[in-house]
């Protein structure tokens, strides 16, 4: 039996008496949290598992707040002449929505994964640095906080989701909103940072025995390629909204085109960003539907060094495409070029990965589960989505193109059709992981169709309305605009709308299996769906120490390989089943390593994220907040640096004479 | 926000296979604090970073013509290099650093150069 | 036309198993020979400090924030009045006096990281003071020459030069006013035995933010004041 130590606290009666012993304060004023239970332990808590939990939950808050915005703004587009909203309260719907969709839902739920499965698929107990990681999540929900929180002080942001500098400049944006709007992604961009550095330090250094970089997980690998994305493109854009912010709050003027400034500033520096960003929403994915793929194909991953390979290259070149999104802002003939020639080859890699998927699939003993439709879903709406941004590739094309309903809908195909199905797709095969219980799967493909049916109806006729000319972000459209016969826009326009609700229905049913269905659900079997990578060699939910013993890895596809023993000659594979997952578990268990010493819980997180927006409220409103929010920064710079990462030694149960515990106090 | 890094080394995950005896400084990583140069060497390059200042600051007193920029822009990244190189010890340690700082850089000139070619900062 | 991509793609699968199995033999090493500086030692992949990787990523980062608010300066440097620009304004002398000040905290820095690497306590506070004191004596140097710079009509908000030229200067001047505090608190934290973890590494981490903070200013320092517009 594993014998885990773990601290000690009030909470705990042991059977021995002796042995109890209560957290020292090793900081001389606080006592370390050492709840296991109640919002305590969430608050304070370092467990890569929960943290990865709690950006989940966020994110599906947000994606239904982005939603309802979207809702607003389909219903508005509806008919001629809507009403719904005004032109202003429109723009701040339109960014809004954006912003949390991309920054507040897409980003945090892909970290969510990253987060809860990079540790477990590579055979790690914790990630690299926990309390950074504590740190990345409260940064990033107190920061979202900030962001939505210029909705009751005076209206959010208006400058849509790229805010063109001197457009969002005082002059054109008067309310506070492009100020919350610069200092909470500032904010965001600390957690992304943080997370991004914390995570590639995990992949490259809390690898279990045996996990080379070429057998690790694919999700992993992709995770991995943007974290660096991350790493790399969050300071750029925390330069254009450091100027931005000092533009509107110091009156630098950097973006004050009668000072001589140049417009294309901003722009070269949002779109630097951007397009990595761009890449940083859809790899996760990728990553997700490539063991969702073989997993429900009975099949290794097709040609597995190419998608790594082709991902990596996608992240590389996804840095040389940027000014592909300013070809109509007269960059020059040479630099539309170039950058058009390169945005072409950007599409080989992502070929690559489509070709590989299929290649997967094919001569599989396929089964269309939930999560496996989510994959095939991807597949094939990417795919229209990368077809309609070939043709923005070529400038001239592009030119009619640009800012038109038809971008809205390739980004739409991309981002809905790529990253959020993919992220379904994780949702539904992984939930047994997380939470014990598979969702329910009649409820699960209900969800998947009318979901599908209602992006294709919401995002379709998106390609028709702008290739006859209906401008994004117009609020309103008038009778005579809307043209004749089967292509006028007051039709799919409508249709846009309702597609917009049957895609709100599908989410529901989302909702409902997930917190209803849920509940009756019987509790799930070990290996639901007969697995392969590492993080299915534990209990579902994982303990908090993820893996009893630490696994020494011996092949890709760790899991199947000890599942499996190949019986075939030479070239010729045939597997023959040796064991369950449930007994391959239970070996674990037997062999489990003793004196586990998991990361204690930390106070110091939540309260240095805390101190952020108090600084950035100081910058929008009165100077002394941000002093006050400095000072608590401060204070808790020092109290983390005093802090030993790991509790006293004296904190833990003590080891019974002979060095063996005998208590089995851990596993909570 | 740097906060952590500097003052915490996190130790998180105790495997009970490493419980070596105290003293038992040997392994890879660690030997590398070993070998670092002497406090000579540090002060010699010092010395000669100080005379390459100074030559660029004498540099841009005196009328070099055409080779004025490109002796600039070479001492300044003879500088950098040297710095990263010797004080930052990239020169002896593990190469994972230099990929992982080298990579931010080269990517940092490779954008940066191309944007402000862009808006055709070289022509004059 | 293909024979070449096969060739390169296996090439490059060869350098990743092999770079694998240097990590194995990493792995190894690191689980035979664990070292007790940390509480209890830990074993890593590649066999290197998990904080000194993440150091060296968060420098990587940082390059392309200094890479922004340079190229930002860059763009904008010929926009000002006449009368205000870097012609009226530099200090040659002054400003290449502060850089060689900031140039030798690098060396007492290094000083401060070899003998925290020897376990000299006493040199390494002694070194760690002095670098924080140069780094004070640049700080001081860089407000003395805002304020004649502003006596002298550069305003903030004066000109595009104004507005990226302090922007620029200033962040850095915030990196080393940040670096200034974390070489006294870690000066102290060594003073009182307080270091949770390898007393040698965490002066190391700051020694290397230091030094990064440094070549930052070496790229200022030409780009900015010495190379005229």
């Amino acid at each position: 039996m594993a014998i885990i130590e773990r601290p000690a606290g009030d909470s705990l009666t042991y059977a021995d008496a002796d042995a109890a012993v209560t957290a020292t304060s090793s900081y001389g004023y606080l006592r370390r949290p050492v709840e296991t239970e109640g919002w305590r332990s969430w608050a304070f808590t370092v467990d890569h598992k929960k943290i990865g939990i709690m950006y989940g939950v966020s994110a599906m808050f947000f994606f239904v707040l982005g939603g309802l915005e979207a809702g607003l703004i389909r219903l508005q587009l509806a008919g001629p002449e809507g009403t719904i909203l005004s032109a202003d309260k429109y723009n701040q719907m339109f960014t809004m929505h954006a912003t949390t969709m991309v920054f507040l839902f897409v980003m945090p739920m892909a970290a969510a994964f990253a987060n809860y499965f990079i540790p477990l698929q590579v055979g790690a107990r914790d990630v690299a640095f926990p309390r950074l990681n504590a740190l990345s999540f409260w940064v990033f929900i107190f920061g979202a906080l900030f962001l939505n929180s210029s909705w009751i002080l005076g209206g959010g942001a208006d400058g849509g989701w790229f805010m063109y500098a001197p457009n969002s400049d005082v002059p054109f944006s008067p309310s506070n909103g492009v100020d919350f709007w610069a200092l909470g992604l500032q904010i965001t961009g600390i957690a992304s940072l943080v997370g991004a550095i914390n995570l590639i330090v995990t992949v490259l250094n809390m690898r279990a025995p045996g996990m080379s970089l070429m057998k690790m997980p694919i999700f992993t690998w992709m995770a991995f390629v943007v974290q660096f994305l991350l790493l790399f493109a969050i300071p750029v854009i925390t330069v254009a909204l450091f100027l931005l912010m000092f533009q509107r709050s110091y009156d630098a003027t950097f973006f004050s085109v009668e000072e001589g400034a140049d417009p294309l500033l901003w722009q070269h520096l949002f779109w630097i960003f951007g397009h990595p960003e761009v890449y940083i929403l859809v790899l996760p994915s990728f990553g997700i539907i490539s063991e969702v793929l073989p997993v429900f194909s009975k099949k290794p991953l097709f040609g597995y060094p190419f998608v790594v390979f082709s991902g990596a290259a996608i992240g590389f070149v996804g840095w040389g495409v940027w000014a592909h999104h300013m070809f109509a802002s007269g960059l020059g003939p040479v630099s539309v070029a170039v950058f058009s020639v390169a945005t072409m080859a950007i599409a080989v890699p992502t070929g690559v990965k489509i070709i590989n998927w299929t290649l997967t699939m094919w001569g599989g003993k396929l089964q269309f589960t939930t999560a496996m439709l989510f994959a095939v879903g991807l597949i094939v709406q990417f795919t229209i989505g990368g077809l309609s941004g070939v043709t923005h590739s070529v400038a001239p094309s592009d030119t009619q193109q640009t800012d038109t309903y038809y971008i809205v809908a390739h980004f739409h195909y991309v981002i809905f059709g790529g990253a959020v199905l993919g992220l379904f797709s994780g949702l539904y095969y992984w939930w047994p992981k997380m939470f014990g219980k598979c969702l329910n799967e009649k409820w699960g493909k209900w969800n998947f169709w009318v979901m599908i049916i209602g992006m294709n109806l919401t995002f379709g006729p998106m390609h028709i309305v702008g290739l006859q000319g209906q401008p994004r972000r117009m609020y309103q459209w008038t009778e005579n605009r809307a043209g004749e016969g089967p292509f006028n826009i007051a039709t799919w326009n409508l249709v846009a709308t309702i597609g917009t609700f049957v895609l709100a229905i599908g989410t529901l049913l989302f909702f409902i299996n997930a917190l209803v269905i849920h509940r009756k659900q019987p509790i799930a079997p070990l290996d639901p769906w007969d697995a392969r990578s590492l993080e299915w060699l534990t209990t579902s939910p994982p303990k908090p120490h993820n893996f009893d013993r630490t696994p020494t890895v011996h092949a890709l596809d760790e899991v199947f390989h000890r599942k499996y023993e190949d019986i075939g000659e030479g070239d010729e594979h045939e597997y023959v089943q040796r064991s369950t997952l449930e007994e391959l578990v239970e070996e674990e268990e037997r062999n489990g390593d003793a004196h586990i010493h998991l990361p204690a819980p930390s106070y110091w997180p939540i309260v240095l994220a805390f101190a952020l927006p108090v600084m950035a409220y100081g910058v929008i409103y009165t100077t002394w907040l941000i002093v006050l929010g400095a000072a608590i920064a401060i204070a808790a710079m020092f109290g983390w640096a005093l802090e030993p990462a790991d509790a006293e030694e004296s904190d833990f149960d003590p080891p019974a004479a002979g060095g063996e515990t005998s208590k089995e106090l851990a596993n909570v | 926000m740097d906060v952590d890094a500097p003052t915490t080394p996190e130790v998180e995950v105790v495997h009970d296979d490493v419980d070596a005896p105290a003293g038992a400084l040997t392994d890879a990583a660690h030997d590398e604090h070993h070998d670092h140069p002497s406090e000579g060497r540090y002060i010699a390059i010092a010395l000669m970073l100080a005379v390459v200042t100074a030559a660029e600051v004498a540099a841009s007193y005196i009328d070099l013509g055409w080779a004025f920029l490109p002796a600039l822009l070479g001492m300044m990244a003879f500088k950098f290099i040297v710095v990263v190189r010797e004080f930052m010890h990239l020169k002896l340690d593990n190469r994972v650093f230099s990929w992982l700082f080298y990579t931010g850089l080269i990517l940092a000139l490779f954008v940066y150069l191309a944007a402000l070619l862009t808006f055709r900062f070289f022509e004059g | 036309m293909s024979d070449v991509v096969k060739e390169t793609v296996q090439d490059a699968v060869e350098i990743v198993k092999d770079h694998a199995e240097d990590v194995h033999d990493h792995d190894v090493h690191a689980g035979d020979h664990g070292h007790d500086d940390h509480a209890g030692g830990h074993h890593t992949s590649l066999g290197l400090s998990n904080t000194k990787l993440a150091m060296w990523l968060f420098l990587g980062s940082e390059c392309l924030l200094f890479g922004g608010l340079i190229s930002t300066y860059m763009l904008y440097r010929n926009r000002h009045s006449e009368d205000v620009g870097p012609d009226q304004l530099w200090d040659i002398p002054f400003t290449s006096a502060s850089s060689f000040v900031l140039l030798m905290s690098s060396l007492t820095m290094v000083l401060a990281v070899a003998a925290a690497g020897r376990k000299d306590d006493r040199n390494t506070k002694l070194w760690m003071i002095v670098t924080a004191v140069l780094g004070g004596l640049f700080l001081s140097g860089q407000v003395y020459e805002f304020t004649t710079f502003y006596r002298e009509g550069l305003g903030y908000t004066e000109s595009l030069f104004a507005s990226s030229f302090y922007t620029l200067t200033g962040f850095h001047g915030v990196h080393v006013a940040v670096g200034i505090i974390m070489l006294i608190a870690t000066m102290g934290m060594v003073a009182k035995n307080k270091i949770s973890g390898d007393k040698a590494e965490t002066v190391e981490m700051v020694g290397l933010y230091w030094h990064f903070v440094d070549v930052v200013w070496i790229i200022i320092f030409t780009l900015v004041y010495l190379i005229p517009a």
